[in-house]
C-alpha cells in the first residue's frame, strides 16, 4: 500500500494524466443510457461533494445545508431560462453566484458558531430554502416544479445525450478540481485550514477568520450552484422534493466516507455511494439503512476517510482522544 | 509618553473577582521584559488583554502610542503583536513548515483571484513564505522537523516550534506565555540563549515565567503581579531583593521575628 502511495506521489501529474485520458475515453465504448447516467451522476455528486468537502473538511466549518444552495443554482436555472429565454452559459454562473450569495448572508449571522451548531443552523437554512421553493408559487411554480427547461447549446452544439452532459459535468469538475487545488496551496488555503486546526492561533497570527469563514462558504456554495444549474437542464424538470435534507446528508456521507480534508476523497465517495445506490436498488428503501451502517462504519474504523490522510481533521478527532487519554496526567502535572 | 507597549491602569474583572488589577507596564523596544508572579496572579490574563484576546474592563493599553484596548485580536495582530500561547496552540496536523508557513500570512497578500490564476503576486508571495519559513526554521534550530507533523513532536520542541511561527510574522513584540513550562534543564537553557540571541538582533520581548532561574538570567526588567497587582518593577537584583516579592513568593517572616521578639522581651 505504501508503495502504490510513495508511486503515485512521485508520478502525480502522469497519473492525474492518466485519469482524465481514462475519464475522457471510457465512455465512448458503447455503455448503455443508463450506464452513462450513472457516470454523469459520479461526476455530478462529485464536484458537489468536493464543494462541501471545501467548507467541511478545509476550514472546519461543519454545514450540512448544502442541499439549500444545490437548490437555488437549480431554481435560478429553471427560472431564467424559462421565463426569460436567456441563454445557458452566462445563467451557469447567475446559479453560481446566487448559491455564493446565499451561502455568504447564512455565514454572517454562523460567524460565531462551530461544530454542531453550524450544522444545526445550515440544516435548517437549507430546510427553509427548500420550503421556499415550494411554496412560493408565482416564481417557482410551488410543487408542480418548472418543467421544459431548455437545453443548452454550444455554438449550434446541443446538449441532448448523456454522454454529452458526462462531459458537461467532466469539464465541470476538472475546472473545479484545478481551482480548488489552487486555492488550496496557496495562503488563501493555509489560512482556511489555520482556521479548522486552531481558530485562536490563527488570530494571533493575524488571520483575518471572519472573512475568511465567509469567503470559504460562499466558494462551497458557488460551486453546488453551478452544479444545480447544469442539473436543471440535465433533467429538464425540477421540484423542490429533489433538494430534501436527504439530498444534504447524501452529500454529506459521500465526503465522509471518500475522506475530508482531501481533494480525491469526495471523487472516491462519490463512486462508492452511487454505486451502492445502482447495486443496492434492488432492496429499495432499505438500502439508506446500508448507508447508515456504512457511515457508522466509516466514523468507527477509518474516520479520516478511505483516502484521508492521518492528517485530516476528523482522524484528528481520535488520535487527539487517543493523546489525551495516554498522556492526560502529564498534561495535567504540566498546567 | 513612548514606549513600544503601555499600559495606563488596566483592569480586568470577571464579575467580581479582579483578574487585573490597575496595572501600569511600559517595554521599551529592544528590552527583554519578564512578567512574573504566584499561580493565579493574573499573568496569563494581563497578556490576554495585551493582545486583544480580552478586552480590558479599565484603563487602556497603547502600542506604539497607538490605543489597542478595544481591537480585535487580528487587528492588533496586524500592528505587529506576536504571541504564543501557556498551553500550545499549534495547527497540530499540519507539519512545522505549514504551521510557519501560515506565520508569513501577514506578510503576504494573495487573494483568491491571485491564487486561483497563478499571479505575479502570488508566486511572489509563494516564494517568500517559503524562504522565509526555512530561514526562520534555521534560526530557532528546528530545520530537521520542516515536514513532521506539529502534533508528534515532543513538548518542548512544540513550544519552540509556535516561537518560530509567531516569529514569521515579523513581530514588533513577541510575546511569550511560560515558554520554558515543560522543558527540562538542558532544553530551557538552549530556549533562553535563543531568545537572548533574538534580543540581541533587536527583538523586542515580553515573556511570562514560573522559572525564576530562567527569568532571572534572561530579563532586563521583571515585573512582579500577585492578586492582579502589580507589587515591583525593576532589574532582576532589585526584584529579588524586594521584600513583598519575597513575601508573596515565600510566605511572611514577621510571624518568626514576632517570636523572637517577644522571647527577648
Amino acid at each position: 500500500m505504501s508503495k502504490i502511495k510513495a508511486f503515485v506521489g512521485k508520478h502525480r501529474s502522469l497519473m492525474l494524466t492518466a485519469a482524465l485520458v481514462f475519464a475522457i475515453v471510457f465512455p465512448l465504448f458503447g455503455f448503455k443510457k443508463s450506464m452513462v447516467r450513472i457516470f454523469c451522476r459520479i461526476l455530478m455528486y462529485f464536484t458537489l461533494a468536493g464543494s462541501l468537502n471545501i467548507t467541511n473538511g478545509y476550514s472546519g466549518q461543519t454545514s450540512l445545508g448544502h442541499a439549500g444552495f444545490y437548490c437555488i443554482g437549480a431554481y435560478v436555472m429553471a427560472i431564467l431560462t424559462t421565463r426569460f429565454q436567456i441563454s445557458f452559459w452566462p445563467v451557469l454562473l447567475l446559479s453560481g453566484i446566487g448559491a455564493a450569495v446565499a451561502g455568504l448572508i447564512i455565514s454572517v449571522p454562523t460567524l460565531r458558531l462551530k461544530g454542531i451548531y453550524l450544522s444545526i443552523i445550515t440544516l435548517g437554512a437549507s430546510e427553509v430554502i427548500r420550503i421556499i421553493a415550494l411554496n412560493w408559487e408565482g416564481v417557482t411554480g410551488g410543487s408542480f416544479g418548472i418543467k421544459d427547461i431548455p437545453r443548452p447549446t454550444f455554438f449550434g452544439f446541443t446538449f441532448d445525450s448523456p454522454l454529452k452532459f458526462y462531459y458537461l459535468f467532466l469539464g465541470v469538475a476538472v475546472i473545479f478540481l484545478l481551482i480548488s487545488y489552487r486555492l488550496i496551496h496557496s495562503r488563501v488555503g493555509r489560512s482556511w485550514m489555520s482556521i479548522r486546526e486552531n481558530e485562536l492561533a490563527a488570530k494571533s497570527l493575524g488571520v483575518r477568520t471572519a472573512p475568511a469563514k465567509m469567503m470559504n462558504f460562499a466558494y462551497g456554495a458557488f460551486w453546488a450552484g453551478i452544479i444545480g444549474g447544469i442539473y436543471a437542464v440535465y433533467v429538464q424538470y425540477i421540484d423542490s422534493a429533489v433538494f430534501s435534507l436527504d439530498e444534504g446528508f447524501n452529500i454529506m456521507s459521500m465526503i465522509i466516507i471518500g475522506g475530508q480534508g482531501t481533494l480525491i476523497g469526495p471523487i472516491v465517495g462519490s463512486i462508492v455511494v452511487n454505486g451502492l445506490t445502482e447495486l443496492l436498488r434492488p432492496i429499495g428503501v432499505w438500502r439508506f439503512v446500508m448507508y447508515a451502517a456504512l457511515i457508522i462504519v466509516m466514523m468507527w474504523f477509518r474516520p479520516q476517510g478511505l483516502m484521508g490522510e492521518s492528517n485530516s481533521i476528523l482522524a484528528g478527532a481520535k488520535i487527539k482522544m487517543r493523546k489525551a487519554g495516554k498522556t492526560g496526567g502529564k498534561k495535567e502535572a504540566i498546567s | 509618553m513612548s514606549g513600544l507597549l503601555r499600559t495606563e491602569g488596566v483592569c480586568c474583572y470577571f464579575g467580581g473577582l479582579k483578574a487585573v488589577d490597575n496595572v501600569d507596564m511600559q517595554v521599551e523596544p529592544g528590552d527583554i521584559f519578564g512578567i512574573i508572579g504566584p499561580n493565579g496572579a493574573g499573568k496569563t490574563t494581563f497578556f490576554n488583554v495585551c493582545s486583544g484576546i480580552y478586552k480590558p474592563t479599565h484603563g487602556k493599553v497603547y502600542f506604539c502610542d497607538q490605543d489597542i484596548s478595544n481591537m480585535s485580536q487580528e487587528a492588533i495582530s496586524h500592528l505587529g503583536v506576536g504571541r504564543t500561547f501557556q498551553t500550545t496552540q499549534l495547527f497540530q496536523f499540519m507539519s512545522v513548515l505549514e504551521n510557519v508557513k501560515i506565520g508569513c500570512h501577514m506578510g503576504t497578500k494573495t487573494n483568491m483571484f491571485d491564487a486561483i490564476f497563478h499571479t505575479k503576486t502570488y508566486r511572489a508571495d509563494e516564494q517568500y513564505a517559503e524562504e522565509k519559513s526555512m530561514e526562520t526554521l534555521r534560526n530557532a534550530g528546528l530545520e530537521q522537523y520542516a515536514n513532521t507533523l506539529a502534533g508528534n513532536l515532543s513538548y518542548g520542541i512544540q513550544r519552540r516550534v509556535e516561537i518560530a511561527r509567531s516569529l514569521a510574522s515579523s513581530p514588533k513584540i513577541l510575546m511569550l506565555d511560560e515558554p520554558a513550562a515543560g522543558m527540562n534543564r538542558l532544553e530551557t537553557d538552549a530556549l533562553r540563549d535563543f531568545l537572548k540571541e533574538l534580543n540581541a538582533k533587536g527583538q523586542t520581548i515580553l515573556l511570562i515565567e514560573h522559572d525564576m532561574k530562567f527569568v532571572m538570567n534572561c530579563c532586563n526588567r521583571i515585573m512582579v503581579l500577585n492578586f492582579g497587582e502589580k507589587i515591583c518593577e525593576g532589574s532582576p537584583e532589585f526584584v529579588s531583593g524586594n521584600k513583598e516579592v519575597q513575601t508573596a513568593y515565600f510566605g511572611s517572616r514577621t510571624f518568626g521575628k514576632d517570636v523572637e521578639a517577644n522571647a527577648e522581651n
